[in-house]
């Protein structure tokens, strides 16, 4: 660290009238693109009225690119008509639908249902499912087994909240597809993850895959998931794997990666072979760092449980779903926190069980329940309450008459605020919406597409080369020549307003968060309970409040999208070098100067790395405020799910990932280039 | 007293950067400081010839960058020479399949880290017995093997820890038991105290004389510390820059540098620390009182106080401890203080 510090002021110094005169050039640079833009956004609509040239603001629809009817053909022609010889390709994903349904089936018998023989009114019960108490028994044991008495209270806390607010049998439904989900997930990645740790070549086909899979807003590989398997539970699977497993990938290879070559090469000298290096060496070495892959699978499994849903997963996903298509506040709000605890009890007992200390095993000459007395509690409360079951409901599901509810409460709190204060929402929203929102709107829907292509590229050619510029450029086209331009610009003017607005909390917040241990740990947790929630709980209560329209849609983006501001911020803050603030208080600044003059310059490369996070964030959250009544390319995607429009879909879908990549390969040559500047790389 | 010949390491290369096997038969096996650097090659080693003996200690020393650490791991074929040729019993090396190898490195090598490399989610029992767990040993032989070595490094009563539970030292005796527990002919050891304390490193020095004269292994030991090597050492090579600058024994190379670089090394250490007895000693016994009888390869300074508080000079003995000389304190103390015509 200090040596770059060192190494910065030397070389600084040297070169300075360059460094001088590059700046005013790239300012003049950047005016003059601005200008022209907003000249051009201004007056375009005049222009196509004067020239009497149409094709100024909207691509010419002879020209555009069919690709969405030439992807659905293929879609079409690869369900109705391949054949492998042997087999279909529908036999195919059938194939594929039965393998993983027959688990899922399980899980669930094992969790609700009970097992059965025979079909409807005959079905005869062979064994009950598991008692509520014993899956409670078993969630709390694990958690006393993965760390400690106040984690199992955490857990069980959280657990029998779902039975008592009469979640359980939603809630069920969906821990029985995380069940599944979840190691489908875990195993994959790991062994995706293993097969690019091993071949380079491998990994470097799978990084851009993996980059498309990670901006692909969700809803587009939702179209044809659904049109190869289905409506139905198993399609939501297949979805929530897809949409879980793409960080496995990476933090397995990464995680991989890191173990330490001294250990790799004890394992080698002790003469493994490439399985007993692999199982025996790399793989547990590693496990911490994996661990935290499957945590991540885990939240994003429970992220994805409410859009799956609308492919067919039941459980507490479409309980949300439904309730906020009928706006019933009450209903969404406790299914939606049903989730969150849920998303809390699973997030923490997994943690825990990355960072587990082993402990070393007891003395064997005890007899078993004496060695592991909870797991002879656990096995005895299972199997008494479960055959319990057989006999009495009550153990078989919490009693319905003991479920409190707190729908009418929701629903009265927010008719208290909307009438009491209506008028102040209102005032927020109208000035909101009028200087802010409406005016980007304008600026950016008025681009004409033509010199929206030139644009894009040549910002892009001047943060990152012109490599990336003409591939800014060809995705840009790309966009319009899909027919998608207006949807696309109001994408982007959401998306940053909804960055702008979310920078501006988010950053001061990180700051202070840096600054002070005590706000430290408020915001912190208050931030990483943001993160456990599944996106679409954030649109419930903004519905609520500000009805549907754009306005609602940028509140619960900026709130998605927060979290990533204030952690980098924070972060970049607290890794100032100690001795660089020793040096400013020595040399007499004060407590502003020390924060403006040293903290927030060195601390400028995580900003901007915060930044792309929020703005990636808040692309994805940007196509699930479709619901919401956005007119924009998450809209075009959902009226394409709803249609099972596959082509559509993903066009659309890939205009979104397009317009995501740009602006991550952008920020990150920012973040980069002053990283280099500080010598802080 | 020439032992024979376990390893055999000649004309050794280990370059890395593009077709770096293509370039070294271009420059017809040598190429130029020049070259190499035009190639965009880097060389690890260059041209690196031992010859390690059954039961000696060979130390092979250098500085940071000095290509021994590549060395040792193209010895143990760690990492895949460019050219030469490597002969373990007679046997090529680089020759081996994958699978010969395995068998070797389970049955006739053991190897200890600068790290310890041992492995987090193991027990020092698992992480000493690991190399039997590898070879597919029983549970209750491999455990009751690795208990014996643990007793051997002075660990017993921490069988159960965690290797983070336990101190750096610990931790490198435990690696030590591992490198020893399926009883290696040859036992490479990689800076293995270079990350201890100095306290600590004395200390394990000691540790490592006392099992080499326990079980008499065949050892290749690296270091950057010349000290540690010339305490340690039967023989030393000297490496800078990829090359071995000199082979020879501790005497030798104090006495005798081969190049300014080894000269700079050697010019602060005492002669009295490598100066053996059966080099200074007046050979042949004549009748006569003696204080007692003192081996041969002892040194001078660890000898010097005995003989200077003796009133009669002692006998020197050879190998089979037989007297071959003798030595009195004026001889003893004029190379302890550096007084010329020793």
């Amino acid at each position: 660290m200090t040596d770059g510090v060192h190494h910065h002021a030397e070389s600084a110094q040297a070169p300075a009238p360059v460094f001088a005169a590059v700046p005013s050039v790239s300012r003049i640079f950047w005016i003059i693109l601005f200008l022209i833009t907003w000249a051009l956004s201004t007056w375009s609509f005049a222009l196509y009225k004067a020239f009497d040239a149409r094709w100024i603001i909207r691509y010419p629809k002879n020209l555009e690119i069919p690709l969405d009817r030439w992807i659905s053909n293929a879609t079409n022609w690869l369900v109705e008509d391949l054949s492998f010889g042997l087999f279909t390709f529908r036999d195919f994903t059938r194939f594929i639908s039965s393998l993983v349904e027959a688990p899922y089936d399980l899980t669930r018998s094992f969790l609700i249902e009970g097992f059965t023989i025979g079909q409807g009114q005959q079905a005869l019960e062979v064994a009950p499912p598991l008692s509520w108490i014993a899956i409670i028994a078993i969630v709390v044991a694990l958690a006393l087994y993965a760390k400690d008495w106040a984690l199992a209270l955490l857990v069980g806390f959280c657990f029998s909240y779902l039975a008592i607010f009469g979640q359980w049998e939603s809630a069920m439904v969906t821990l029985a597809s995380v069940l599944i989900a979840v190691p489908i997930g875990v195993v994959g990645g790991l062994a995706l993850g293993i097969a690019a740790y091993r071949m380079p070549a491998f990994e470097r086909f799978l990084r851009p895959v993996l980059d498309l899979m990670q901006t692909v807003p969700v809803f587009a590989y939702l179209v044809p998931i659904l049109v190869l398997f289905g409506f139905g539970p198993v399609a939501a699977l297949i979805a929530t794997v897809i949409y879980a497993m793409p960080p496995m990938v990476r933090i397995s290879t990464v995680a991989l990666r890191t173990v330490p070559e001294e250990v790799i090469e004890a394992g080698r000298m002790v003469g493994c072979r490439r399985g007993q290096l692999m199982w025996k060496v790399l793989v547990p070495t590693a496990m911490p760092s994996l661990m935290v892959g499957v945590n991540q699978v885990i939240m994003l499994s429970l992220n994805m449980v409410i859009i799956a849903s609308m492919i067919g997963a039941g459980g507490l996903g479409y309980d949300v779903l439904t309730a906020l298509r009928r706006l019933d506040i009450g209903g969404g709000i406790e299914a939606g926190l049903a989730i969150v605890v849920m998303a809390i009890a699973l997030d923490r007992l997994s943690q825990a069980f990355a960072v587990r200390r082993v402990r070393p095993p007891g003395n064997s000459q005890m007899p078993f329940h004496k060695r592991h007395p909870v797991l002879t509690l656990v096995a005895l409360i299972t199997i008494s309450t479960t055959l319990a079951g057989v006999y009495f409901p009550e153990f078989r599901e919490y009693p319905a008459n003991l479920t409190v509810t707190t729908g009418t409460f929701w629903n009265s709190a927010i008719e208290w605020i909307n009438i009491n204060f209506f008028d102040a929402i209102e005032a927020v929203k109208t000035v909101l919406l009028n200087f802010l929102l409406l005016p980007v709107k304008r600026f950016f829907t008025g681009i004409p597409w033509a010199w929206g292509i030139v644009v894009v590229g040549l910002a892009a050619a001047r943060i990152c080369g012109w490599r990336l510029g003409m591939m800014a450029a060809v995705m840009t086209f790309f966009i319009a020549a899909s027919g998608l331009w207006r949807e696309a610009m109001t994408t982007i003017y959401l998306c940053s307003v909804s960055v702008l607005i979310a920078s501006l909390i988010g950053i001061p917040l990180g700051i202070w968060a840096g600054q002070n241990p005590r706000a430290n740990s408020i915001i912190g947790a208050m931030i990483d309970t943001l993160q456990t929630l599944p996106s679409f709980v954030y649109l419930i209560p903004v519905v609520m409040l500000f009805r549907v329209g754009d306005f609602s849609a940028m509140i619960a983006v900026v709130l998605y999208a927060l979290a990533p501001a204030v952690r980098y911020a924070a972060h970049g803050i607290r890794s100032v070098d100690e001795e660089l603030i020793e040096a400013g208080k020595v040399s007499g600044c004060t407590e502003r100067q020390i924060l403006w003059r040293i903290k927030l310059p060195l601390a400028a490369p995580s900003l901007l790395l915060g930044l792309n996070q929020t703005i990636m964030l808040a692309i994805s959250m940007l196509v699930i405020t479709a619901l919401v009544g956005t007119r924009d390319l998450g809209q075009e995607v959902y009226i394409a799910l709803t249609k099972a429009n596959i082509g559509q879909g993903i066009v659309a879908g890939l205009s979104v990932a397009f317009i995501a990549i740009i602006a991550d390969r952008v920020v990150t040559a920012l973040a980069r280039s002053s990283q280099q500047r500080l010598g802080l790389e | 007293m020439e032992r024979p010949v376990i390893l055999d390491c000649r004309g050794v290369w280990k370059l890395y950067g593009p077709q770096a096997k293509g370039f070294l038969e271009k420059h017809n096996g040598a190429p130029t400081d020049r070259e190499l650097a035009d190639g965009n090659i880097i060389s690890a080693v260059r041209d690196a010839s031992v010859e390690i003996r059954k039961g000696e200690i060979f130390v092979i020393m250098g500085l940071s960058g000095s290509g021994k650490s590549t060395l040792v791991r193209c010895l143990s074929r760690l990492v895949e020479p460019t050219a030469g040729e490597i002969r373990f019993e007679g046997n090529d090396l680089l020759a081996m399949s994958e699978s010969e190898l395995i068998h070797l490195r389970r049955k006739k090598m053991g190897m200890v880290f600068q790290h310890f490399a041992l492995l987090p989610h193991l027990t020092v029992l698992q992480n000493a017995a690991f190399p039997l767990e590898v070879q597919g040993v029983n549970r209750r032989t491999r455990e009751e093997k690795a208990r014996q070595m643990i007793d051997i490094v002075g660990l017993t009563g921490r069988e159960d820890y965690y290797p983070r539970q336990l101190s750096g030292g610990q931790q490198q005796r435990v690696g030590i038991a591992r490198s020893l527990v399926a009883d290696p002919d040859l036992w490479f050891l990689d800076e293995p105290f270079s990350a201890l304390d100095p306290l600590i490193r004395r200390e394990m020095q000691d540790e490592f004389l006392r099992l080499q004269s326990m079980l008499h292994k065949t050892i290749v030991f690296i270091t950057h510390d010349f000290d540690e090597a010339i305490r340690l050492a039967d023989r030393i090579a000297v490496m800078k820059g990829g090359r071995i600058e000199q082979t020879a024994t501790p005497e030798e190379l104090v006495l005798d540098p081969a190049t300014p670089y080894v000269e700079e090394f050697t010019r602060h250490v005492p002669r009295a620390k490598v100066t053996k007895l059966r080099s200074i000693m007046s050979p042949g016994v004549p009748e006569g009182t003696y204080a007692g009888e003192l081996s041969g390869n002892l040194t001078v300074a660890d000898t010097v106080r005995r003989i200077d508080a003796a009133t009669h000079p002692f006998k020197v003995t050879g190998e089979g401890g037989e007297a071959i000389g003798t030595v009195d304190a004026r001889t003893a103390i004029d190379i302890m203080i550096g007084r010329a015509g020793a």
